[in-house]
C-alpha cells in the first residue's frame, strides 16, 4: 500500500469528520448509547456493591473482591463468546431475541467494565472508612451518615474509576462485535466498524472513526488527569 | 401531656452525669500483646488530669479506652457507675495525638459535626474557630494545615459538642507559644464550666501549670495516681522520681 491511498483517505476522514456525515455520525451517537447505558447501568449495581464489599465484613467478602479483581482483566472476546452463547437462539436466553442488538452489546460491556467498578470503589471506600474509622466511632457517627461522607469525601476518585470504566467500554471491540454483529444502522459502532470496514479496504470511514476514538480517549484522560490534580493540590484525595 | 412525658425523658438522659470515671483492674491487649495492664484509678468531675510517661506507657491507649475504642479484656472502666455506652461517647470529646481531619475544608469540617449533633448554629462554630485561633480560615483545605492548625481545628471541632469530658492526646504538641497559652486558657476555662478533661503531655512544666491530678504511667501500667502537687513534690516511687528528673526509664 502506498503513502498516497492513506493520505487520500485522511483527507476523505477529515471530510467525513468536518461535513457531520450522517452514516458516521449514526455510528458515533449508537457507541455513546451502548457505552453510556452500560456504564449507567454498571455504576447502579456497581457503586453500592462496592461500598458493601468496602463496609461490610462477612464470610467470604476476600473470595467475592478476588473474583471482581479477576475480572477486571476478563478478555472482551471471551465475554463476547459467552454472551453470545446465552442470547443465542439455542442458548438459555434465546427466547429474548436480543443476539445482534444493542441490548446484547450493553450487557456485554456490561460484565467487562462492572468489575472494574466494583474493585475500585471498594478499594477506595476501603481506604477512607479506614481513615475515619476512629474519628467516627468516637462521634457515634451513624453508619448512613458515614458511609455518605465516604462517597461524598471520595468523589474525586470515584469519578476517575467512572471515567476509565468509560474508557474501556467505548474503545472495547472483542465483545461487542461478536454479540451486536456490526449491522448497518443497528448495532454499528466505531470499534466494530473500524475492525470491518478496515479488513474491507474501506480505510477511510475507519480511519475517520480511528481519529474521533483518539480524541475521545484523549479528552477522557485529559479529564481524568485534570480531576486528579485538582484533588491532590487541595489533599482531598 | 405528651409532650410532658417526651420532655422528661429526653431531660433525664441529656443531663446524666457520667463522672466519675472508675478504672478497675483494667486491661487492654491487641492481639497477644498486653497493653493496658491492670489500671485502677478514679478521676472526678473537677478535675483536670494529666497523664505522664514515656512514649510507649500506653497513654494514647488509655484516653482511647476511656473513649470506648479499644476492647477491654478484663476489668472494667465505669462513668458514674455506667459501663460505656454510645450515649456515654456522645458526652465526651476526644483529641486525637494524630488528629484525623475530613477531606473537606475547615468549615465543613466543622459543619460535619453540627450535621450530626443537634444544637449547634453558625455562630457556636464560628466562635469555636476563633477561640482557637482559626478565625478566617473557613475555606482552607483541612488538610493542608499545618501541623499546629490541624491540632487547634481538632480541638474546635472537639468544642462544639460541649463534651462533658474531654480528652486531649498531646494537644499542644506542636504549637507555638501563643498558640499553646490559647490552648492552655481554653483548656482552664473549660473545666471551669465544669468540664473533667483529661490530657497527655510530655511538659512536665504543662502538667503543673494546668493539672490537679497526675497520673503517671510507664510499660502499660498505672504507676502512681497522685494530687498534683504531692506528685511533683514527693514522688512516691524511683520510676516516677526518675521520671521527672528526666533519666531514662527501663
Ligand atoms: N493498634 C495497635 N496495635 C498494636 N500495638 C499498638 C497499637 N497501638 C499502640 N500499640 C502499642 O501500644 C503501646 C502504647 O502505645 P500508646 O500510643 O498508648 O503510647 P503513648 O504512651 O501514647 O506514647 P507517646 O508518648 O509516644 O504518644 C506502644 O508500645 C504501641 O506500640
Ligand atoms: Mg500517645
Amino acid at each position: 500500500m502506498n503513502m498516497n491511498i492513506i493520505l487520500e483517505a485522511l483527507n476523505k476522514a477529515i471530510e467525513l469528520v468536518i461535513t457531520t456525515d450522517e452514516s458516521l455520525f449514526e455510528i458515533l451517537i449508537l457507541s455513546f448509547k451502548v457505552s453510556g447505558i452500560s456504564l449507567l447501568l454498571s455504576c447502579l449495581l456497581g457503586l453500592p456493591l462496592g461500598t458493601l464489599l468496602a463496609i461490610k465484613n462477612f464470610w467470604g467478602r476476600n473470595s467475592v473482591l478476588i473474583l471482581f479483581n479477576t475480572m477486571m482483566g476478563l478478555p472482551p472476546v471471551v465475554v463476547g463468546l459467552v454472551v453470545y452463547l446465552i442470547v443465542s437462539r439455542s442458548g438459555p436466553l434465546g427466547w429474548l431475541g436480543i443476539l445482534y442488538t444493542p441490548t446484547a452489546m450493553i450487557i456485554a460491556q456490561m460484565i467487562l467494565i462492572t468489575p472494574i467498578i466494583v474493585s475500585l470503589t471498594a478499594q477506595i471506600v476501603e481506604e477512607i472508612s479506614q481513615e475515619y474509622k476512629n474519628l467516627f466511632t468516637s462521634l457515634v457517627v451513624p453508619a448512613h451518615k458515614a458511609i455518605m461522607a465516604y462517597l461524598y469525601d471520595a468523589r474525586y476518585s470515584i469519578l476517575t474509576v467512572i471515567l476509565a470504566g468509560f474508557g474501556r467500554a467505548i474503545s472495547e471491540v472483542g465483545a461487542v462485535i461478536i454479540v451486536g454483529g456490526n449491522i448497518d444502522h443497528l448495532t454499528r459502532v466505531m470499534t466494530t466498524t473500524i475492525a470491518l470496514e478496515t479488513s474491507k479496504g474501506n480505510l477511510s470511514l475507519a480511519l475517520a472513526l480511528g481519529i474521533i476514538l483518539l480524541f475521545i480517549a484523549l479528552i477522557t484522560n485529559f479529564l481524568l488527569i485534570t480531576i486528579k490534580m485538582n484533588a491532590k493540590r487541595h489533599m482531598y484525595v | 401531656m405528651l409532650n410532658g412525658t417526651c420532655m422528661y425523658k429526653k431531660d433525664k438522659t441529656s443531663q446524666k452525669k457520667i463522672t466519675p470515671i472508675v478504672a478497675d483492674n483494667l486491661s487492654v491487649s491487641f492481639g497477644s500483646v498486653n497493653i493496658l495492664n491492670k489500671i485502677n484509678f478514679k478521676i472526678h468531675d473537677k478535675d483536670i488530669t494529666a497523664v505522664i510517661g514515656p512514649n510507649g506507657a500506653g497513654k494514647s491507649i488509655l484516653l482511647q479506652t476511656i473513649n470506648g475504642l479499644t476492647n477491654i479484656q478484663k476489668g472494667k472502666i465505669t462513668f458514674n457507675s455506667f459501663l460505656h455506652s454510645d450515649d456515654i461517647r456522645k458526652k465526651q470529646a476526644l483529641v486525637f495525638q494524630n488528629p484525623t481531619l475530613l477531606r473537606r475544608n475547615v468549615l465543613s469540617n466543622m459543619e460535619f459535626i453540627a450535621n450530626i449533633y443537634k444544637n449547634i448554629d453558625k455562630n457556636i462554630i464560628q466562635n469555636s474557630l476563633v477561640r482557637c485561633g482559626l478565625g478566617g480560615y473557613d475555606q482552607k483545605s483541612a488538610r493542608l494545615l499545618s501541623g499546629g492548625e490541624k491540632q487547634r481545628l481538632s480541638l474546635a471541632r472537639a468544642l462544639l459538642t460541649k463534651p462533658s469530658i474531654l480528652l486531649l492526646d498531646e494537644p499542644t504538641a506542636n504549637l507555638d507559644p501563643f498558640s499553646l497559652k490559647l490552648i492552655e486558657d481554653i483548656i482552664l476555662e473549660e473545666n471551669k464550666k465544669g468540664t473533667c478533661i483529661i490530657l497527655t503531655t510530655h511538659d512536665m512544666a504543662q502538667a503543673k501549670r494546668l493539672a490537679t491530678n497526675i497520673i503517671f504511667m510507664n510499660k502499660g501500667e498505672v504507676i502512681e495516681q497522685k494530687n498534683s502537687k504531692t506528685f511533683f513534690n514527693k514522688p512516691e516511687t524511683n520510676e516516677a522520681l526518675k521520671y521527672i528528673k528526666g533519666e531514662i526509664l527501663l
